[in-house]
């Protein structure tokens, strides 16, 4: 298909572009196969670059012969184009609906992209398995990394390396797979250095209405118990969503068969309503002519803040589990790509430090999002303004960021990286130019040669030019357990995303830099001192010889 | 330390027990507790934890107990629940019925003062000789403040009509009027006005020579007119030359102006009056912001809150609704003056309580002045203390009438606040400084907000017999300065125009919450880069004697860098709020705040060693978060380990 195709009117002149906090800019209006672009013709006038994927909806309307086109995009902006002439303005209306919802992976914008800097530390190489394992080998010999998924057979969602207990077979591990949906069978995710503990995740068993038992699957996740030692199987479902999975096929882990393990049931929302609160909230944090109450009153009935806090308690539990309780830990919910990473990749960033560094998060996404199949593709194809009927849309992810963003906000000087860090993430996960979020698995992406097609993000990102901009100024290592506050009062609005378009931030951004640039005198001021004693200690040295012969 | 105080309570005829111990005392919002000994003197009631390698202190001053309640009795013992004015609130059980008793109704009897001279302030003695003391008196003159505004001047003039407070006892001796106000206009005016609280200078903005006026409402009832009154408005339309009207801001909503006028009081009638715009602004009165603040604390005092009840709760309060009121009145009255010159009248009934609010915000978000610490000072000593905000009734100092009991200078307080979130930049102060004011005001320790008015402050000569809380808190500025202020940012932003949508108000935890540590940031910026900034005057200063140093041995040294930030650079986005951190607490609070910080076993055991105390993370801790569901346990009793649960904090017993 050539996009020439969809593309009815290549361009218009004189068209005024609004954004809110901006002064309109009027230019020319161009649609290439992957960008819409509007250049005025003036020097020193920011030109706007939008990708069509980052565009979740649009609305026209006209006034006489002039016609408006409202764009509203998946990192929350909204823009409005007023384009002269009817005929125009539809053309490029469909034009851009038609481009913005490609269905084929293949015609997204990463396989066209060109990086315009040399790739110098090629971010495809740069989280392998063998890699982590390696770290872990040098930790523990209880486990091995077996290749039982080599070809994607035992569990289409899971790479072909896993990280395994090593007196498990690859036998009894296609079985515990047959027993647990998807075949995601419990997985290594994380070993806690200190105590030696676990933390696992999988899939929900598939117990049924009869009670279905699997003795491999059983053994499995024994096999992670000390002797004499219990531990906790978190669920993220509430007991009764957990009993209504059994009609289905689903269930839980029966008390019975696994003797050693606590079961504990959370309330994590299912992402078919967590697509629906984030569509609230951006619908009540657009909304400008709010009085307070109904402000408060549309947050709480968004129930975004309250899905916050629920991962986030979800998460410290699971860590405290493993920290204080001395427990290893075994997390699932239904599918096990969803509420199940957002609740393993948060407790590592409270019990792990090198996950607050900007390499060790980039390994964790990479590790318990992307590896582990977490469907970046289905979840992030539309976002807040999408109108259509919802398929398997859901903000699983974003979601994590924002609880990121809450510990971050508790402890700022515990990050290596700052806000800007994650919002880029969140851009990057529903539009890129990058394919580092394309695909649902890693058999789609091996599939669809991205690492030899495409550019990965991190090669992007980890460029010393880039880095900068996502570096905490405040940052200084620790290696602490950092323990949120999950109290209502203790988490906000995540102003920096969610009201980002609402407000001009310029005074915000010149605070920012005025502590950045604090922060930086006192490095310079430091190195002035070292250098100044340095040529004072020598001076002195050269002299003394002299005065005391 | 708390033995000085000791020997004061000895000297004081009252029959309670000096201390009581093992007395329990249990954290808010986790299951935690310690056990220490209670003391109790003549000014405080003080708290010394047993435990010796940890033992912290909590000093409680009786003018800061709101109220005191004693629960049914427990098996442990007899509870005891202190609320402070701070939003302190805690929780004792001590083990004996009597102590408890005797401690309740000593308490009852300490925290109600019935004379002024039982008030902290008159027996507090920081150490100074009466010279400081006078100089802290006279760090703040109102005069001169006016002078600074430009008053007087060829329109407005100091009048000495209330000289001995004759036409208006509630307001102070030297007020600013314009120059064609007659004294036999100003007297018909305030006999025409409630409490004799007739139209005077506030502000003046000199740049449009327009006015900021304030006074109480009319006696107007459903017909009555005064000519003394309409004359005195025309005289303040005519002073400004800029506009051919002026603005009378009722602040009140319509509903409570109109029943007023029942009583023979309510606004003015536009057609009396010649070229007078009339405005309803809707601030509710102090009995709805009494119940507004009292919801608000229930919800957010609540233990194991949810979200949901947290953000109902939040909206129910209205707490939020009312901060926003005042804010858009004072924007009003900032557009109006800086943008139409239009000279104002603000008032609402008796032109104290939301009229203070309203005018004191609307020059702060005029005068860059007011953003600094002295000014903000002056801001207060003007608008609150010398036109008669009831500090006594309205913080309940004395003999106390709960009626007249109201948060109106707390909510003044957070307005700020929330500009400062707004414009980090634009304030010379940081939170701790707005908070270290609103203790002060209900601390009864130093004189400033004593009684309800000037004249009674003459009369009880608090300037001979108090201290200034100006001197003490200029004394330790450094603690209250926001390291991100830029004198610059005030050249460009003279006048500040916030945001009033409903999603930019935020609840002030820091306020709020001020004693429970386990609500805030493990991390302050603002500490850290306060430190900084404290670090980079020390190394300039270090920097420099280096190089005179060097110079000795004749070496020529390159001038330091000047300290402007490279603005040619395109910004970074700006990550979140940069006013974060817990308060700073009283000065006697910080060391053993300190010494309160509990350090998981593990982290402590990971800390590293070159860590030092200001930059680890403070306090944080599993088990006083409570993730809850760890309920249960195993069941087995052979277990070497068992899960105990007490409200959902998991706790490991053998």
């Amino acid at each position: 298909m050539e996009f020439a195709e969809l593309i009815k009117t290549p361009r218009v002149d004189g068209v005024v572009l609004h954004r809110p906090f901006m002064p309109t800019v009027e230019g020319t209006l161009c649609l290439t196969g992957h960008h819409l672009i509007l250049s005025s013709r003036q020097d020193n006038t920011e030109e706007l670059w939008l990708l069509h994927a980052n565009i979740d909806s649009i609305e026209k309307r006209f006034v006489g012969s002039l016609g408006t086109i409202i764009v509203k995009c998946k990192d929350l902006r909204v823009i409005q184009l007023d384009i002269p002439g009817m005929e125009e303005c539809l053309n490029i209306a469909s034009s851009i609906e038609a481009l913005s919802t490609l269905d084929s992976v293949s015609l997204m914008y990463p396989f066209f992209y060109r990086p315009l800097f040399e790739v110098i530390e090629d971010g495809w190489q740069l989280f392998v398995p063998e890699e982590a394992f390696k770290d872990l080998e040098s930790m523990t010999d209880e486990w091995r990394l077996s290749e039982v998924n080599k070809d994607f057979s035992v569990c289409p969602s899971y790479p072909s390396l896993l990280t395994v207990p090593k007196d498990i077979d690859d036998e009894s591990l296609c079985k515990a797979a047959s027993f647990r949906h998807g075949g995601r069978f419990p997985v290594l995710s994380y070993y806690h250095k200190k105590n030696g503990m676990v933390m696992m995740r999988a899939a929900q068993p598939l117990t049924g209405t009869n009670g279905r038992r699997c003795k491999e699957d059983e053994k499995l996740i024994n096999a992670t118990l000390c002797a004499g030692k219990r531990g906790y199987i978190i669920d993220t479902r509430t007991i009764a969503v957990a009993q209504q999975a059994k009609a289905r096929g689903g269930g839980f882990e029966q008390e019975a068969n696994y003797p050693q393990w606590r079961r504990i049931h959370k309330a994590i929302e299912r992402s078919n309503v967590l697509q629906e609160s984030l569509i609230k909230l951006v619908e009540s944090c657009n909304d400008q002519s709010h009085s307070m109450d109904r402000w408060l009153s549309k947050l709480e009935a968004s129930n975004w803040q309250s899905n916050v806090k629920e991962i986030l308690t979800t998460a410290c539990l699971a860590a405290q589990c493993i920290d204080r309780e001395g427990a290893s830990v075994l997390v699932h919910g239904t599918e096990g790509t969803d509420s199940t990473l957002q609740v393993t990749s948060l407790a590592q960033i409270i019990l792990d430090p090198s996950c607050r560094t900007i390499r060790g998060f980039e390994a964790l996404i990479e590790r318990e999002w992307l590896q582990a199949g977490h469907p970046f593709q289905q979840r992030c194809a539309q976002s807040a303004y999408s109108n259509g009927k919802p398929r398997s849309e859901a903000p699983v992810f974003l979601l994590f960021l924002d609880c990121v963003w809450q510990i971050l906000r508790q402890f700022p000087c515990s990050f290596q990286f700052n806000e800007n860090f994650l919002i880029m993430l969140f851009e990057h996960t529903y539009a890129s130019q990058f394919s580092t979020f394309l695909g649902n698995s890693v058999a789609e992406r091996v599939k669809l040669l991205l690492s030899q097609k495409t550019v990965s993000l991190w090669s992007w990102v980890n460029r010393p030019q880039e880095l900068e901009r996502f570096l905490n100024p405040l940052y200084e290592p620790n290696n602490l357990v950092i323990w949120p506050s999950v109290a209502p009062q203790s988490l906000q609005l995540w102003e920096g995303v969610f009201l980002r378009w609402n407000r001009s931030t310029k005074c915000l951004d010149e605070a920012y830099q005025e502590m950045v640039h604090i922060i930086e005198y006192n490095k310079e001021l430091q190195n002035k001192v070292n250098s100044l004693r340095r040529q004072l200690a020598q001076l002195e040295t050269e002299d003394s010889p002299l005065q005391t012969p | 330390m708390w033995k000085i105080y000791l020997d004061t309570f000895k000297n004081c005829n009252m029959c309670f027990p000096p201390q009581v111990e093992q007395v329990k005392l249990l954290d808010r919002f986790s299951n935690k507790s310690v056990i220490g000994t209670l003391h109790l003197t003549a000014t405080h009631l003080i708290f010394v934890e047993s435990n010796s390698t940890s033992a912290q202190e909590i000093w409680i001053l009786h003018h800061h107990i709101a109220s005191v309640e004693k629960l049914s009795l427990t098996t442990s013992g007899c509870p005891l629940l202190i609320q402070c004015r701070n939003f302190r609130l805690v929780h004792f059980v001590i083990p004996r019925e009597r102590d408890c008793h005797d401690i309740y109704s000593s308490l009852l009897r300490l925290l109600r003062p019935v004379s002024y001279d039982e008030l902290y302030a008159f027996s507090y003695n920081p150490k100074q000789n009466d010279q400081q003391r006078e100089e802290g008196w006279q760090l703040i003159d109102l005069a001169a403040e006016f002078e600074r505004m430009g008053v007087p001047c060829d329109q407005w003039q100091l009048t000495d009509v209330n000289r001995e407070y004759k036409v208006c006892e509630t307001y102070p001796r030297d007020l600013y009027v314009p120059i064609t106000a007659s004294k036999p206009i100003i007297v018909g005016s305030s006999k025409f006005r409630s409490k004799g609280r007739f139209p005077v200078l506030t502000y003046f903005y000199q740049e449009k020579k327009a006015a900021v006026c304030r006074c109480s409402q009319p006696l107007s009832g459903f017909s009555a007119r005064c000519l003394e009154d309409e004359h005195m408005l025309q005289a303040i339309s005519k002073s400004n030359h800029n506009s051919r009207y002026i603005y009378v801001m009722d602040t009140r909503p319509k509903l409570n102006a109109l029943a007023n006028r029942a009583a023979g009081k309510g606004y003015e009638n536009e057609d009396n009056y010649s070229n007078i715009r009339f405005q309803f602004v809707g601030i509710e009165n102090i009995h709805v912001m009494r119940g507004s603040l009292q919801k608000l604390l229930e919800v957010v005092g609540t233990r194991s809150l949810s979200m949901t009840d947290y953000l109902v709760g939040l909206e129910n309060s209205g707490w939020l609704r009312h901060i926003k009121a005042i804010m858009d009145a004072a924007i009003f009255l900032a557009k109006a003056v800086t943008v139409e010159g239009a000279s104002v009248l603000v008032h609402c009934s008796d032109g104290w309580d939301r009229t203070a609010q309203v005018c004191a915000l609307g020059s702060l978000l005029m005068d860059p002045y007011y953003r600094t610490i002295k000014g903000f000072m002056v801001l207060i000593e003007k608008d609150w203390i010398s036109f008669g905000h009831k500090f006594a009734d309205r913080c309940d100092q004395l003999d106390p009438d709960p009626k007249e009991v109201s948060p109106i200078f707390t909510q003044f307080l957070e307005c700020v606040w929330q500009l400062t979130e707004q414009f980090p930049q634009a304030f010379e102060f940081s939170e701790w400084f707005l908070i270290q004011i609103h203790e002060h005001v209900h601390s009864c320790q130093f004189g400033n907000f004593l009684g309800n008015s000037q004249r009674q402050r003459e009369v009880l000569q608090l300037k001979e017999r108090t201290y200034s809380l100006w001197a003490h808190l200029l004394s330790e500025k450094q603690n209250y300065l926001n390291p991100v202020y830029s004198p610059s940012f005030a050249e460009s932003h003279p006048v500040l125009e916030p945001s009033t949508q409903a999603c930019h108000f935020k609840f002030w935890r820091n306020m709020y919450h001020q004693y429970d540590r386990s609500m805030h940031p493990r991390q302050s910026i603002l500490k850290q880069v306060l430190t900084f900034k404290e670090s980079n005057r020390e190394l300039e200063g270090t920097v420099q004697a280096l190089k005179t140093k060097l110079q000795k041995f004749g070496v020529s040294t390159s001038p330091l860098k000047p300290q402007t930030p490279p603005r040619d650079r395109s910004l970074p986005l700006r990550p979140q709020s940069l006013i974060l951190g817990a308060p700073l607490l009283s000065r006697k609070e910080v060391q053993q705040e300190e010494d309160e910080e509990v350090f998981g076993e593990e982290a402590r055991e990971d800390a590293p060693a070159s860590t030092d105390g200001e930059r680890t993370v403070e306090g944080s801790s599993a088990t006083e978060n409570g993730y809850g569901e760890l309920t249960g346990s195993f069941g087995s009793k052979n277990e070497p380990a068992v899960v105990t649960l007490e409200f959902g904090v998991a706790r490991m017993t053998c």
